[in-house]
Order: structure tokens, then sequence, then C-alpha cells
């Protein structure tokens, strides 16, 4: 940045200039996307009836918002997936830092959670039809055994791969092993738990759009997908669609911002 | 002085700091420790150096009580390990301090455990800092300071206890140069201060020297103690130290003893 021939004033601008720059680096993808989704739209290449341009969707995006039934169906799909969540977190985080505590208890239910981790969990929700019926403690039920899975596995390995030298370092202090469970065991392993949280979130809100989907019901993003899709209301569908992603990334930067001041000393 | 002694000392006090009789140590099939013996002076400190693999490490981690022994008998000032009040302070100091604590909540830490009301541990910690001419604003996180004041925030940890023997596992091999320095002439003050016995591994020979009175020389596994170098130097040792003629020459005699070891 600091050649010899920058004049120090060309220097000051530079330095003005290039914070806001940086930070306007992330647009440059979606207005690249929104140009060529715009470009394909308008060449005639595409059904005009199959994908609208990206500023009708985003007006129908916006009118469905504030005048029509879509605030309702974001509503009931993020109730969905919160209540999955906190269920999967308030079963998932003790059990797995109980699990990880006892390498001996956390091997014979290894394979286990592996397995159920390996399996889709789309593929399980006929299963859980049977059991629960349709009804809509069946669609949170599901999406809450997904993301449990990923708690309970993070926060295992969390506290499994705590830094031995923490623990020898505690125990040299005198801490007795009640203390270095709360004080170092459990601390040592929120970072991994964060990350079973946050992708816990995710595969949530994942479960619950498919089960909308599937499963059926009034309200929720997912049967509003799949509803615009049948009619052939393409419009609404691509609307549907950018709402559930920008729930989606919503949610992942909340934990984000949470984790960065909670968990302050990752990575450092 | 800060730091009270431990024991009352009316009675003679104890002859050795470490006493080690009969220790016998194996992994598996590879024998490290076979019969081995060793006393230790009180009040010095003792450093330790050999080659690559003769177990220093664990030297140091049985007799500080991390590393459990297979037979044989280890005190401290004449004591079992787990009745003794010991500091150890780590070689990585960024994976043994506990970083979701401050560093004031660091160095009381082992006070808290064992139940120390907080006003108590406050004036401890205050006391520590004065008595060392520490300044830091201990309201930071550890990884907020530069390894030497890390480093310097765990040996004050191990400290804070008022341990009757203080171990260091090679104190100074996460720092770079000029750090070392600065830790070593602090470690030097605490240990003028508080006369606590230090034991400490290192990994590199002026460091052995430098600040020892003893120092012993390890051979090879199975690992036997190949000769106990004094070193009478007046303290406190400086820059000068590192070129005055005792330094050169316990150096060379301790270099002479470690490349004899390596041709066996």
């Amino acid at each position: 940045m600091n050649t010899a021939l920058s004049t120090p004033k060309s220097q000051a601008k530079s330095r003005f200039w290039r914070p806001w720059m940086n930070r306007l680096l992330p647009l440059v993808g979606v207005l690249v996307l929104f140009g060529l989704w715009w470009f394909v739209a308008v060449s005639g290449w595409v059904n005009p009836v199959l994908l609208p341009t990206p500023w009708t969707t985003l007006g129908t995006l916006l009118t469905a918002l504030t005048t029509g039934t879509m605030m309702t169906d974001l509503v009931a799909s993020v109730g969905r997936t919160f209540s999955a969540f906190l269920l999967a977190a308030i079963v998932g985080v003790p059990l797995g830092v109980l699990l990880g505590s006892s390498e001996k208890l956390y091997r014979s239910v290894e394979f286990l959670i592996d397995f159920f981790r390996s399996t889709p969990a789309s593929a399980l929700i006929p299963m859980f039809i049977l059991f629960f019926g349709i009804s809509n403690l069946s669609k949170i039920i599901i999406a809450a055994f997904s993301a449990f899975l990923l708690i309970v596995f993070n926060s295992a390995y969390g506290v499994m791969h705590a830094k031995q030298s923490r623990i020898l370092a505690a125990k040299v202090m005198g801490a007795n092993p009640w203390q270095i469970f709360k004080d170092v065991l459990l601390m040592e392993s929120l970072p991994q738990t964060f990350i079973g949280l946050r992708s816990g979130i995710s595969i949530a809100l994942v479960i619950v759009i498919v089960a909308e989907m599937f499963i059926g019901t009034q309200e929720g993003l997912g049967k509003r997908i799949i509803d615009a899709q049948q009619i052939l209301n393409v419009k609404d569908m691509y609307a549907s669609i950018l709402i559930t992603g920008l729930l989606g990334y919503t949610l992942n930067v909340m934990f984000l911002l949470v984790e960065k001041r909670l968990i302050h000393w990752s990575g450092k | 002085m800060m730091l009270d002694q431990p024991e009352p000392q009316t009675v003679a006090p104890p002859e050795h700091f470490i006493s080690i009789k009969g220790l016998c140590k194996s992994f598996g099939n590879a024998v490290l420790y076979d019969n081995f013996d060793l006393d230790l002076p009180r009040n010095q400190l003792v450093s330790v150096f050999g080659p690559n693999g003769c177990g220093k490490s664990t030297l140091i981690n049985m007799i500080s009580g991390l590393t459990p022994f297979d037979s044989g008998e280890i005190l401290i000032h004449d004591k079992p390990i787990r009745r003794a009040r010991i500091g150890y302070v780590f070689q990585n100091y960024r994976e043994a301090m506990l970083p979701w604590l401050s560093a004031y909540d660091n160095i009381a830490y082992p006070l808290r455990v064992r139940g120390m009301p907080e006003h108590e541990c406050r004036d401890r910690v205050a006391t520590l800092l004065n008595t060392f001419n520490i300044n830091l604003d201990l309201k930071r996180y550890p990884y907020s300071f530069s390894g030497g004041q890390q480093q310097l925030i765990s040996i004050l940890r191990a400290l804070v206890a008022e341990p009757e023997v203080l171990f260091l596992d090679e104190p100074f091999s996460a720092l770079d140069f000029e750090t070392t320095l600065f830790v070593r002439d602090k470690l030097q003050e605490i240990f003028l201060t508080t006369q606590i016995p230090m034991f400490m591994v290192v990994h590199n020979l002026e460091e052995a020297v430098f600040l020892a009175d003893t120092i012993l020389l390890l051979s090879k596994r199975p690992t036997h103690l190949v000769e106990m170098v004094s070193f009478d130097a007046p303290r406190p040792r400086t820059l000068d130290t590192l070129s005055s003629r005792p330094f050169v020459e316990v150096s060379r005699h301790c270099l002479d003893i470690f490349r004899q070891e390596m041709r066996k």
C-alpha cells in the first residue's frame, strides 16, 4: 500500500476508501448473481413463466411479506425450528457432556450416534409419521432428532478433546474431580458445543422445511414453496425460496455473533 | 519476606527438598528408570539436563505427582508428594492457562479451589504483584498478553498458594530470546526473595547452568544420574555471568559429559 510513488494525499484518500471498499466486497457476488439471473431471464432462453426477473421476485417478496400471508408462514417455520432446536439443545448438551466425560460410555454409543448421523434425516420422516402422526409435534420432533444428534456428538467431542495440559494444570493446583469437570472440561467443550448448536439449528431448519413439504401443514415456508410450485405461481415460489435462504443465513449469523461474544478465547 | 516457610523452623529443617529412593518406571517394555536414587540439597535451584528421550519430563512429572511410578519412594521435604504443597509451571503457557478466565482469575484459581474467601484471594494476589513489582492489567484475558507476560502470569499462579517447591518444565522453551532473558531475570528475583527451592527441566545447556545451584546431568535410557555439577557463582547473576570464567568452565564440563553420553 505504501509504495514510494504514492503521495501523502493519495495515501490518506486510499486509507479512507479502502475499509469501505473491503466491507462492500461480499456484495460483489450477490450483484453478479442477480446480474446473471436478470440476463438469463430477459434473454429469452428460458420460458419467462419459469423464471421471473430478480426485480419482480423482490417485489413479490416485499408485498407478500407486508400485505400477504408470507409473514404467517415465516413465523410458523421459525417457531417450529426454534422449538425443535431448544428441545434438542436441552437434551443434547447435558447428555453430550456426560457421554464425553466417560470414554467407555461414549465408545458404547458411538456407533449408534455415527449411524444415525450418517442416515439422512429425511429418510426417517415416514417412520416419525407412523409414531407421531402428521401433527405439528411430529415435524418438531423429527427436526429435533436430527439437531440432537449433531449437538450430542459435538458436545461429547468437545469434552473428550479438552487439552490434557489444562486438566493437569487444574489437578496440580489442587482442584478436585468436580472442580476439574466444571472449571475445565465444561469450559473446554464450549467452542465445540457452539459448533454443534450452530449446525443443529441449520439442520433443524432444513428438516422443518422438508417436513412441511411432505407431511403437510396449514402454514409454513416449506408448504408455501411446494404449493406455489404446484400452481405454477413461480414469482411466489422464488420469493419464498429467497426468504427461506435469508432465514437460514440470519440464524447462522446470529449464532456466530453470540459465539464470538461468549467464546471470546476461541482460536486464541 | 512475603511467603512464609510452610513448616515451623524450630525443628531441624529437612536436609533435602527432594529425596528419591529406588524409583522404577517403565512404559510397556521400555525401562525408563530402574532403581533411581536422588537427593537434592535444600533451598537450591536445581536444573535437569540430558539427551532427548531420557525422561526429564517424566521425572519432573513423577516428582510433582502428575505421573504415577511403578515402585520406589519420592519425598518432598520428607513428606509424601500428596501432602506437599507444590507449584508447577508448564512448558506451554498457552495450553496451561484457562483462557476463559481473566489473568486475575487464573492467578487466584489455586486459592479458590481451596475455598479461600474472595477478599483474601484479592489481598494475596495484590501482595504477590507488589513483591515482584509486576504491573499488569489483570482484568485482561491471558491471550491478550505477550508470551513473556503470559509465562510470568503462570509463574505467579504457581506461586500464589505459597508452595514449598516450585517445578518448572522447560519454562523458556516457548519464548523467544529477548523474552527468555526477561522471564529468567524475574525467576531469579523470585528465587532470591522467596528462597523456594526450584526443580527445573531445561532443554538448553546455557539455561541449565545460568540459574542453577546444581545441574543434574542425566544419561540415555535407562536413565541414571551421570553427575551432579555444582555452580556457585554469586547472585544475582547477570549477562556478565555468561562470559565469566566459572560459567564457561562449568558449561564446558557439562558439555563434555553430555557428548560422552551421546557417544555411548
